[in-house]
């Protein structure tokens, strides 16, 4: 076979670098003390450390998953450093505040931490390590009655609203990640959108993993009330390490009657070399629960990074009328392993989902998409459309689909398409006798296989997830 | 014969050339006019392919000994992407099919590539629109075609028109045809060959490899050549095709 193959995989990982900058952390490993001290540091009231035991004594019970198709070492969690913060810890009123080695973290990033430097009027919380750093534009939101902070300052100014809704969409014992999360986690962002209000921007959470050891569990609950409606953006970034990191979060979602809540995501953590040393681990429990009579709950995801990820942002259509979408590209490459998907539970009537998976494969990596489309007998006249597409990159890749539907109404309409299509060196010669580079040529092949999720993005993200798919495939097709 | 006496195209001299390891092209020599019409006809394995293939550039395909320039370059020196800008054109034995990208969004970035290349203006999407449109009707396809992914779900013989299409596109200076008129019915051939037709000027030179004399009733070539043992063999006027069909490749086999 081609030398020509080879070469497309071997991009440097850019945001690689470690932030020199002093951190907080609790000693590695977990028990309850260590649970009661991070409770302790940040001052909690005492229903979130039950909270937090309860899902602790409940983790303690639990196996690990070992369904997914994904391999790897056993992870040891006596090992892991549990919370770490930049140092010091004290309330930023301003970017002018940011530590500036910090700055320069998220400038490197691309982050627009200077607020006039945020384009489009997009407001941006940013999660460094395990502490929200800062919260942009946040008075501005509160003019319309939108709450947009960090999960830490939520739980201090508005405990009522964390209480009732935290773990009412991902209980805390829901599964072996989702409990530790529940255990351990230490900060994130809050958004809440009351009542007929249209969030004026979109709101951005960006999180980056710096300490090495430490793992990362971030808890986002975002509430849109009845009539409201929230546009919200997630990106991640870690440096290169050799060990792999851990990677646990939650998010919640509730949208009440008539409410829509946008939620899409750029993930590009650390990957791990192309011989799989290091990444992080990605283990996340991503949840929606439409609420509501006409609610809306859409994913949008574009997953690019991490050794492994395990993720399967998921809605519940509750409300009579709501309707639940992911779209997903997730592309690997070298020794990554992804096994993402979703799931779509139709519980109201004339309910709708819509999936639209796009799984790019390449070098020797594993790209699974597990999906699953229940119809509950109360579920009348719900309807799925489900397409599945995957693309292999060479011929030492691997992609799977795990298509589960469970219809217990006669009157559901469950529609399902599937495509797998290979790009080999053939296609690439294609191309060069047409007069056009590989880059080009790769460029193309994406944007025309991923164009039904790209549109779904937010204009700023469309451009960099095209950009990043780009760079992550140079090299590993002729 | 006619020696039109024009410029020299393409000139390869004594072409060795292996694919996995094995010896296809023994010592090939072809010159190409500017204005001409070339065939090279053989049987299976005789190395016709072999010899577009790496003509164009095919990284499985690997140049063991000779020369080739193409209107005076080294042709070897010349990436595959390279050897396309300057105007060398496959059209190919088995058009692969790319999902996910439009017919028209190729041809307008192949298209656009050229252009920067021979230092022309690009086309805008609806400039380049009509300039498609009017392409179409060489080949006779439906310009609902343009916005179908390139040769996903289309037939044998739509894939073989959408190659001539991108020939009409991007005006090559030489084309090396191989074997377009394979899995052709006879109407498509005719458009095919149709459309080659009206493609070919003084400036430009075509090379079709093929099996069968049928397509050299549509496209009158000037000389026809036959290989075999990875070598051309005989060359001749347009009545040598006439005979092959008529005595077969056994006597010539048996002469070289």
């Amino acid at each position: 076979m081609s030398t020509v193959l080879n070469n497309l995989v071997n991009q440097p990982y850019k945001h690689g670098f470690v932030t020199d900058i002093e951190t907080e952390a609790v000693p590695k490993g977990l028990s309850e003390d260590v649970i009661r001290h991070i409770s302790k540091m940040k001052a909690e009231p005492d229903w979130l450390l039950d909270f937090r035991l309860a899902a602790y004594r409940h983790w303690l019970t639990m196996e690990e998953p070992a369904w997914a198709n994904v391999s790897y070492p056993k992870i040891d969690f006596q090992e892991i450093i549990y919370f770490a913060q930049p140092k010091p810890k004290k309330q930023l009123a301003s970017m002018e505040e940011v530590d500036p080695e910090l700055r320069r973290t998220f400038e490197k990033l691309g982050v627009p931490l200077h607020e006039q430097k945020i384009m489009a009027g997009v407001a941006v919380d940013v999660i460094f390590d395990s502490v929200s750093v800062t919260t942009t534009y946040k008075a501005k939101l509160a003019e319309v009655g939108i709450i947009f902070c960090s999960f830490s300052e939520a739980v201090r100014e508005h405990p009522e609203l964390v209480k009732q809704y935290l773990g009412s969409v991902v209980p805390s014992g829901d599964n072996f990640y989702a409990a530790l999360n529940s255990a351990v986690f230490t900060d994130g962002s809050f958004c809440f959108i009351p009542k007929g209000v249209k969030c004026p921007m979109d709101l951005s959470t960006y999180f980056r993993i710096n300490t090495e050891g430490s793992g990362q569990f971030e808890r986002t609950l975002i509430v849109a009330e009845e009539g409201a409606s929230v546009s919200y953006l997630e990106g991640c970034t870690a440096p290169q390490f050799d060990t792999n990191q851990l990677h646990a979060a939650v998010v919640e979602l509730i949208a009440l009657d008539n409410a829509d809540i946008k939620y899409s995501t750029v993930q590009n953590w650390y990957a791990g070399d192309e011989n799989g040393k290091g990444g992080i681990f990605n283990f996340v429990t991503k949840r929606g629960l439409c609420k509501g009579v006409n609610s809306k709950i859409s994913w949008t995801q574009v997953e690019t990074g991490s050794a492994i990820t395990w993720k399967y942002p998921s809605c519940v259509l509750l409300g009579d009328n709501s309707t639940g979408e992911f779209y997903s590209v997730a592309l690997t490459n070298h020794l990554q392993q992804a096994d993402t998907g979703t799931k779509m539970i139709h519980v109201g009537k004339n309910t709708r989902s819509k999936i639209i998976s796009k799984g790019i494969s390449a070098g020797r990596s594993s790209n699974s998409y597990r999906g699953m489309v229940k119809v509950g007998s109360r579920a009348i006249g719900a309807r799925n459309y489900s397409q599945c597409d995957s693309m292999l990159i060479g011929d030492r890749c691997e992609a799977s689909t795990f298509p589960t539907l469970d219809v217990q109404n006669t009157t559901a309409t469950i529609e399902h398409e599937a495509s797998t299509s290979k790009i080999g060196e053939d296609q690439m010669f294609f191309f060069a006798q047409r007069g056009i580079d590989s880059e080009e040529a790769i460029s193309m092949i994406i944007n025309g296989f991923c164009k039904d999720v790209f549109v779904h993005l937010p204009m700023e993200f469309a451009v960099e997830a095209t950009k990043l798919l780009g760079l992550k495939l140079e090299g590993s097709v002729g | 014969m006619i020696n039109k006496g024009s410029k020299v195209m393409l000139e390869v001299k004594n072409l060795r050339a292996e694919v996995g390891g094995v010896e296809i092209l023994k010592g090939v020599n072809l010159t190409v006019h500017a204005g001409e019409v070339h065939a090279i006809m053989g049987i299976n394995g005789s190395g016709k392919s072999t010899f577009s293939k790496v003509l164009a550039g095919h990284p499985d395909y690997h140049v063991t000994g000779g020369t080739a320039t193409f209107e005076g370059k080294d042709l070897f020196s010349l990436e595959p992407e390279d050897r396309a800008r300057a105007g060398l054109f496959l059209a190919f034995q088995y058009p692969v099919e790319i999902p996910g990208v439009s017919n028209s969004a190729l041809l307008r970035l192949a298209y656009n590539t050229l252009q920067t290349e021979r230092g022309l203006e690009e086309l805008d999407p609806l400039e380049f629109e009509d300039l498609v449109h009017e392409k179409i009707k060489v080949v006779e396809m439906d310009p609902s075609f343009l916005g179908r992914s390139v040769n996903e779900g289309f037939s044998g013989g739509e894939k073989k028109r959408n190659e001539i299409l991108q020939m009409a596109v991007l005006e090559p200076k030489l084309a090396i045809l191989d074997e377009t008129d394979s899995g052709l019915d006879i109407d498509a051939l005719r458009i095919v060959a149709k459309g080659v037709n009206s493609l070919l000027t003084a400036d430009n030179a075509v090379v079709m490899v093929t099996h069968y004399q049928r397509l050299l009733n549509y496209i009158v070539p000037d000389y026809v050549h036959v290989m075999d043992g990875g070598r051309i063999v005989r060359t001749g006027g347009k009545e040598l095709a006439l005979e092959l069909e008529a005595r077969g490749y056994d006597w010539l086999r048996a002469a070289a």
